[in-house]
């Protein structure tokens, strides 16, 4: 054991051989996308992979160290939902073996897709049709005012059962009807088979992109499921504690884990989600989210540009391609803690003059 | 590699998990006390210390 814990802060920790340049980008990096993650209670970690491919990681090492990072950044945030006590327990534990499953069959065709040679073009190309479509699908919303493609910061205050369960996951609950059913948290009555639907093609993606799979889980719950919002977002993060673990323990078991890589930037995303999650109390997330759309898309075009640097063999391409992805996550980061500390400043004056 | 399989079990693997695991929590609380400590006086700092004395 003692040899074992030797062999890996030898070689597996990676910080020891790191610059402290790389070490200040991740902790860095991590701070930003923990300030997005604690903000919008999503999608901060769908930024990780795509960086550490254009920094030249491994397709493996990429996606399993997201993994991992996402673990990590599951455990803290979960720990904090179960204090609030929005975690559905049992739908967490039907969910985890059909996650589990789909993250196994997303890692074994990233590694296979790697040994033909093709698994960095198409991850990347999964990320501009992923980073693209839930980016379009979030700055529709933010300029229609739905308040969808996040948490909604209102409805956390809200009792489960002042939730009206959507046409979408009535109708599902209707006519999918194959026994076993299970009645979860909100007196929603579904099938087993439903819940391990979602979660399998949920873990296919998280596997196959190394992400936590929540903006795509957390929407299925919702509508497909019938679970209120809060419940969704805790649920969704228990659930990730162990199929993120599992996943991160089969890629750490090829290699695929870089404990230089996930420790600074999980150092950095658990004070950043601190401050994120302390700025829902004082920001309107309607008027961030479309800077946050645009976010995701120019992380869109930012992996396009990289994938075709690398493609043409343009190293100016790929740097201007993760410039782009850093960029637009700092700036939205940055668009949160200056409105907050706006905010803050403005409610004070207030409560100042009234009290005067 | 191409194939699914059933994960056995490696320590040194599991001991890179438990780390990544360790830190999560260590950080979760070493952040809460950081918060519960300096959590006012950041706050004194942002609204603007003059401001906050009034």
């Amino acid at each position: 054991m003692v040899s074992s814990a030797l062999d890996l802060f030898g070689s597996g920790l990676g910080i020891l051989d790191m610059g402290p340049e790389m070490l200040a980008l991740f902790v860095g990096f991590g701070l930003v996308v923990g300030v997005l993650f604690g903000f919008f209670g999503m999608g901060g970690s769908f930024l990780v992979t795509p960086a550490l491919l254009m920094l030249d990681y491994e397709p493996s090492v990429a996606v399993g160290s997201g993994m991992a990072f996402v673990f990590g950044t599951a455990v803290i945030a979960t720990l904090k939902h179960h204090d609030l006590g929005q975690v559905d327990y049992k739908l967490g534990a039907i969910m985890i073996t059909g996650t589990t499953i789909g993250i196994e069959a997303g890692r074994a065709s990233v590694y296979y897709l790697e040994s033909i040679g093709l698994a960095g073009s198409l991850i990347s190309v999964a990320y501009v049709v992923l980073l693209g479509g839930v980016g379009a699908m979030v700055t529709r919303d933010a300029l229609k005012g739905d308040g969808d493609g996040g948490v909604d910061h209102e409805a956390t205050d809200k009792s489960l059962d002042e939730y009206e369960i959507p046409e979408t996951a009535k109708k599902i609950q209707r006519t999918v009807r194959i026994p076993p059913m299970v009645t979860l948290r909100g007196d929603v009555s579904v099938s087993v088979w439903v819940i391990t639907a979602v979660a399998f093609a949920t873990g296919l993606l998280s596997g196959f992109l190394g992400v936590g799979g929540g903006f795509i889980r957390m929407p299925a719950m919702i509508y497909a499921i019938g679970v209120p919002v809060p419940v969704a977002v805790g649920t969704d993060l228990f659930e990730i504690v162990f199929s993120g673990g599992l996943g991160s323990y089969l890629y750490g078991q090829g290699g695929g884990v870089d404990l230089g890589i996930v420790a600074p930037l999980l150092f950095g995303s658990a004070l950043g989600a601190r401050v994120g999650s302390a700025a829902t109390a004082v920001v309107d997330a309607d008027g961030i989210k479309v800077y946050f759309g645009g976010m995701l898309l120019v992380g869109a075009v930012a992996v396009g540009v990289g994938e075709i640097g690398t493609y043409i063999g343009s190293p100016t391409l790929e740097m201007v391609g993760l410039v782009l992805v850093i960029g637009a996550a700092v700036v939205v980061a940055a668009a949160i803690l200056y409105t907050s500390v706006v905010s803050l400043r403005t409610t004070y004056d207030r409560q100042a003059t009234t009290a005067d | 590699m191409a194939g699914l399989e059933i994960p056995s079990w490696d320590p040194q693997t599991a001991l890179l998990i438990g780390t990544i695991l360790l830190e999560a929590i260590v950080l979760y609380a070493g952040y809460a006390g950081l918060e519960r400590l300096l959590g006012p006086h950041l706050m004194r700092l942002l609204v603007g210390g003059d401001r906050s004395g009034q």
